[in-house]
Formats: structure tokens, C-alpha cells, sequence
């Protein structure tokens, strides 16, 4: 009965351990940001100037949140038809197979690269490509980064919708067959519908990684404060210009630097939030 | 059995604790090691005459390259004995400190502009085409303003990529003190800072960052530390100085930049210095300390420490050892400036340094 009592203990501690941790940044980060809301007030969600020069400093965090948002959009919508493939081939088509195997360790492997990698690989493979084809004169922005990171997010999706689409049950699967289905259409009427709110799921993890993503964004796109103009545009996002930027930052800079990851922190926990209500809406 | 271990095991936590903190309170005793945060822009430079220094003393020196913000920060938090910044404090910076606080020239570095274009040797910028570069007003390299200032050289049809650092950074400060001394536009519009409301171009982290856009991207042009250009032997345009003249960037042009007046606090930017043969983007860095050395608990060994290892930096010694990291030496007349500044530092009232 006592390593009864102590197991329980323990998880109590270790759970509260996360909440106070997760509650702890949650104050440093509010009362960090005070000083700037008091000086820019809601003001400071949406405008763009970002004017670091003493005497006539001003704080706007809308060109990095627009940067966020539309780089791991981006990212998302080219990860997902990607991602979802991959899931079906390995999970579904080719199920068990070495082929998918091969392919479901290299997934793996993806995962495991680290984001400083990546973001090498952009600077010096993928932006001279987009120099060549002619889409931007020097290749930074946010089209660049967006692509470096739906490769960085592939490997969420994909492997939390394989296991999902592999836990639907076979005898659904066979019902379909029997009744003349063909491949695609126990894919789209019988796989699809039973897994959705798990791969709806790891599509919001994926999103989520893309949105804090640091250093392969920041080598790529720029690091210009300003609204993008367009997808080739340079611009910048919340968690790189707090990476750049925190180092020699004191003051109303300190804290609108605070305020941004306060933000992020926001933007990041509503889109958990709406996910975890769209998947009960569903399932 | 289980229990027991546990508190086994939180006692052995405890007692590491304790060995922790005893540990601590020990060396601030015996007071041979220096802890020093702040600029990178003369790490390389520190960390090599730091290790001869502790070879030939047996003082070792524990430099963190946190920026020049993190030193001041670090220093007015008193957990380090030095800090050490590229931009000397502003009077509203210095009364923010706990103390009254001096400043100690160490070396002499520059911002060069660095630029990729693969046909043109040599090149040669105005500060008016400074301005307009940066402020993303001349938007191809063949543009005839620049082409006005190199006469007989091909400038191609090539769009200009400027390349700033994303990074609050003293090479920044140094970079928009010069632009807003030569340039209306520039100082209306833009200003002196660590880190600017850039106009135009991309941001890049670092010098090594910045040194490695331009690099990788035709047609860039943009500031680096010179210490790191010199060690990179990157290509670097030549920049007019006060005096008129085409100055290019090198170590003995950089030192002559100090050769001016130089004020008793050496708290001055050495920008657009009035010296012929000066290049005008030059800029001192200095180790910023206590004037008063007794603070939380600081021994006077530890004080004088601190003031020897400093009064050897600005000697020959240290000096003499600055053009191999590529930095240029203080000229012997700030040296002596810097050398009566220590001489003022106390330890309970008393000088330490005789």
C-alpha cells in the first residue's frame, strides 16, 4: 500500500510541477509586457512601425504577427496534401510493406534534423534555386522560409495520421470491400471520415511547430519589420525578431519583445484551443 | 526501503547545495579569477590577451560575449567585475547605474562596407552614395551617382541588395553614428542606434551572418565589423574621409582615426575624424567598471586585480598583440588618458592603483 500512496505522490508533484511552471511563464511574460501596453496600449497589435532609435522609439508588433501567420499558413498548405499522401501510402496503401517502411524512417529521420539544418539547407540549396527560376532578386522572404518549413513540419503530420489512419478498424474496411468499394473509395468514405479528427489533430501540431519555428525562419526570410507585400516579400516573424533582437534590448525594447512572446503565446494556445473544439465537434 | 532512499536522495541534494554555495563564498576569497561580460566586437581580442595574461600571472579572466547591452546590464546587476560595451554609456544610462561608472578605451576597430560584385576590383562610395545606398534610394549598382565616384570602372546592371544587422549590435551604433554626421536625410529619418528602422534591404544575424549574405548574394552591399572582414579578406569598398580623401579601411588608417581630441572621460565616437589619413568609420571599445571597486562583498584583492589585469590591457604588451586579431592599438596619447582614469578608482575611498 505505500508505493501505492508514493506513485501517487509523485504524479501529483510532477503534475503540479508543469502547472506551475507553465503558470510561472505565463506571469513573467504578462508583467514583462506591462510597461509596453501601458505605452502603446492595444495600438500595439496593430501597427507595424518598429523604430529601435532612442529618443523616438515605437513599438508595433503587427508586421511579425502578419509574418508569423502567413509563413506557417503557408507552410501548412503545402505540408498538408504532402503530408496526408505520405500518411496514406505508409498507413494505408502500402501498409506493412518495406517500401513503407523505408519511407516511414525516413519520415522519422526528418523529424530528427536539427532546425539550424534546415535552415542551412535553404540558405544554400533552396534560395540560390529561387535566384535562378527568377521568383525573387536575392531569395529571402517569406515564400523561402515558408517552404524550408512545411519540409520541418511534414514529419508531425505525417506520422501522427499514419498511426491514426492505421488504428481504423479493419472491419470497417472490409465491410466497404465487400459491398464493391473500390481503393479510393474506402480511402475517402470509410478512412478518412473515421480518422479526420486525429489527422485534423496532428495538422494542428504541425501548425504549431511552424508557428514557433526560430532559426531556419530567421536565416531565410529577411528579418525585414514590415507587413509582407507579397508572398515573395521579405518580412519577419515573432520568434525570430525576439531571437534577434533580445540580446541588446533593454527598456520599452525589453519589454515589447516580451510583449511579442506574450503574443505568440496567445496565438499558439487560441489555436490549440480551437483545434481541440473543432476535433470534439467532429468526433 | 523506498523511503529511505528517497530521503537519501534529497539529502545528497542538499548537501550539493551547500558544497554549491561554500564553493562560491571560497574563490571570492582567494579572488584570482575575474568574471567579464559584454561586447563581442572585441571578444577575439580580449580572449587572447585574457589567456596571456592569466599564463603570465596565474589571473584568470571568464569573458562573456553577451553584447555590449548584456555587459552594462551585467554591471549594474554587480555580478561581474568588468563589463565591456562598443557604445560608451549615455549620461541617462549612467545615472541609471548604482555607482558612478568609468570607462577604459581598450582598442580600436572600424564598420566596413562590404559589397559583392564580381567584376569591380575596387570600389569606390561618397558619403552621399552611403546615404542613398542605405536609405534605398539607389536601386541598381549602375546608377550614374555611383558611377560619378568611380570613374573608368564597369558598374553592372544589377539590383542593390542592402544587407543590415537584424542583431542589436555596436557595429550598428558605430555604422548610424557616421551616417547621421554625413547625412540630413539619414539623421531625420533615421538615427544612431544598436539596431534601426531600416528603410530597405534584409536583416542578417551577426557579422558572420551579414559577411555571409553578402557573399552568397550578387549585388549586395552592407556593413561588417572590420575585424571580421580583415580576417575574411572580403572585398570592401573605399570611403571618403572629412578630409576629402579615399580612405581604404586597414589598421594603420583605422588607429589614426583616435588621433584627434580625445576628452578626459574618452566617452567620444571617432567617427568622420578630421585626420587626412583616417578612416571614418572607426569607433573605440571600452571595459566599463566602478570607480568606487568596493561592492557586494568585493575583496580588495579582487579590486586590484581587476585594476592591474586593466592598467596591462592598455600597455604595450596587450596593444602590440591587437593588429593579429585584426583590431587596431589605441594611439599613445588616449593610452595615457585611460592610464590617469584608473588611476582614480578606489577601493573604500583609496586609490588602488599608485
Amino acid at each position: 500500500m505505500k508505493s501505492e500512496k508514493l506513485t501517487k505522490v509523485i504524479l501529483f508533484l510532477s503534475s503540479l510541477t508543469i502547472l506551475l511552471v507553465a503558470s510561472g511563464m505565463i506571469y513573467s511574460l504578462a508583467g514583462g509586457s506591462v510597461l509596453a501596453f501601458k505605452t502603446f496600449g492595444i495600438k500595439f497589435i496593430y501597427t507595424s512601425v518598429w523604430n529601435p532609435t532612442e529618443g523616438s522609439e515605437n513599438y508595433g508588433a503587427l508586421a511579425f504577427i502578419a509574418g508569423t501567420i502567413i509563413t506557417s499558413v503557408f507552410a501548412l498548405l503545402v505540408c498538408l496534401p504532402l503530408a496526408l499522401s505520405t500518411a496514406l501510402f505508409i498507413g494505408e496503401y502500402y501498409r506493412d510493406k518495406p517500401v513503407s517502411r523505408i519511407v516511414g524512417t525516413m519520415v522519422d529521420l526528418l523529424a530528427g534534423i536539427p532546425s539550424i539544418v534546415y535552415g542551412l539547407w535553404g540558405f544554400y540549396v533552396l534560395r540560390p534555386l529561387i535566384v535562378d527560376l527568377g521568383l525573387s532578386p536575392q531569395g529571402y522572404g517569406i515564400f523561402t522560409s515558408g517552404i524550408v518549413l512545411a519540409i520541418m513540419i511534414i514529419p508531425y503530420a505525417t506520422s501522427i495520421s499514419t498511426e491514426i489512419i492505421k488504428m481504423v478498424p479493419n472491419d470497417l474496411k472490409e465491410a466497404a470491400y465487400s459491398l464493391g468499394a473500390t481503393r479510393l473509395e474506402v480511402i475517402t468514405n470509410v478512412l478518412i471520415p473515421n480518422a479526420r479528427s486525429g489527422i485534423f489533430a496532428s495538422f494542428i501540431l504541425a501548425f504549431g511547430r511552424a508557428l514557433g519555428e526560430t532559426m531556419a525562419v530567421t536565416m531565410l526570410i529577411g528579418n525585414a519589420n514590415v507587413v509582407p507585400e507579397s508572398l515573395f516579400a521579405t518580412g519577419n516573424t515573432m520568434a525570430s525578431v525576439i531571437a534577434n533582437q533580445f540580446g541588446e534590448a533593454d527598456g520599452l525594447k525589453l519589454s515589447s519583445l516580451i510583449a511579442i512572446g506574450l503574443l505568440l503565446f496567445i496565438i499558439t494556445a487560441l489555436i490549440n484551443a480551437a483545434g481541440k473544439f473543432i476535433i470534439k465537434r467532429f468526433s | 526501503m523506498k523511503k529511505s532512499l528517497i530521503i537519501v536522495a534529497i539529502a545528497a541534494i542538499f548537501a550539493s547545495c551547500g558544497n554549491g554555495t561554500k564553493k562560491q563564498t571560497g574563490t571570492e576569497k582567494s579572488s584570482v579569477s575575474l568574471a567579464a561580460a559584454g561586447a563581442t566586437f572585441p571578444q577575439p581580442f580580449y580572449n587572447l590577451i585574457f589567456k596571456n595574461y592569466s599564463e603570465k600571472t596565474g589571473v584568470t579572466v571568464d569573458y562573456g560575449g553577451v553584447g555590449s547591452g548584456g555587459g552594462i546590464r551585467s554591471l549594474k546587476d554587480q555580478v561581474i567585475d568588468f563589463g565591456a560595451t562598443d557604445a560608451y554609456l549615455s549620461d541617462d544610462q549612467a545615472k541609471e547605474m548604482p555607482a558612478e561608472v568609468v570607462h577604459i578605451p581598450t582598442c580600436i576597430g572600424a564598420v566596413v562596407i562590404a559589397y559583392n560584385l564580381p567584376e569591380v576590383a575596387e570600389l569606390k562610395l561618397t558619403n552621399a552614395n552611403l546615404e542613398d545606398i542605405f536609405m534605398g534610394d539607389i536601386k541598381k549598382w549602375n546608377d550614374p551617382k555611383i558611377a560619378a565616384s568611380n570613374p573608368g570602372v564597369k558598374l553592372p546592371d544589377l539590383a542593390v541588395t542592402v544587407v543590415y544587422r537584424s542583431d542589436g549590435s555596436g557595429t550598428t551604433f558605430i555604422f548610424s553614428d557616421y551616417m547621421t554626421k554625413i547625412g540630413k536625410r539619414w539623421a531625420e529619418k533615421i538615427g544612431t542606434g544598436k539596431s534601426l528602422n531600416w528603410p530597405a534591404g534584409i536583416g542578417a544575424k551577426g557579422n558572420p551572418g551579414v559577411a555571409g549574405t553578402i557573399k552568397q548574394t550578387v549585388g549586395a552591399v552592407g556593413y561588417i565589423g572590420s575585424e571580421y572582414s580583415f580576417a575574411q579578406s572580403i572585398a570592401t569598398a573605399k570611403l571618403q574621409n572629412a578630409a576629402g580623401n579615399f580612405i581604404e579601411p586597414t589598421i594603420e588608417s583605422i588607429s589614426a582615426a583616435a588621433k584627434g581630441e580625445i576628452p578626459a572621460d574618452t566617452r567620444i565616437m571617432i567617427t568622420n575624424s578630421t585626420d587626412a589619413d583616417a578612416y571614418p568609420i572607426s569607433g573605440m571599445t571600452w571595459i566599463i567598471l566602478y570607480k568606487e571597486q568596493a561592492y557586494k562583498g568585493r575583496t580588495k584583492e579582487q579590486a586590484e586585480a581587476t585594476l592591474k589585469l586593466l592598467d596591462w590591457v592598455i600597455d604595450t604588451d596587450a596593444q602590440l598583440v591587437a593588429p593579429q586579431v585584426h583590431y587596431a592599438p589605441l594611439p599613445a596619447s588616449t593610452v595615457e588618458k585611460a592610464k590617469a582614469i584608473l588611476r582614480s578608482v578606489t577601493y573604500n575611498g583609496e586609490i588602488i592603483l599608485k
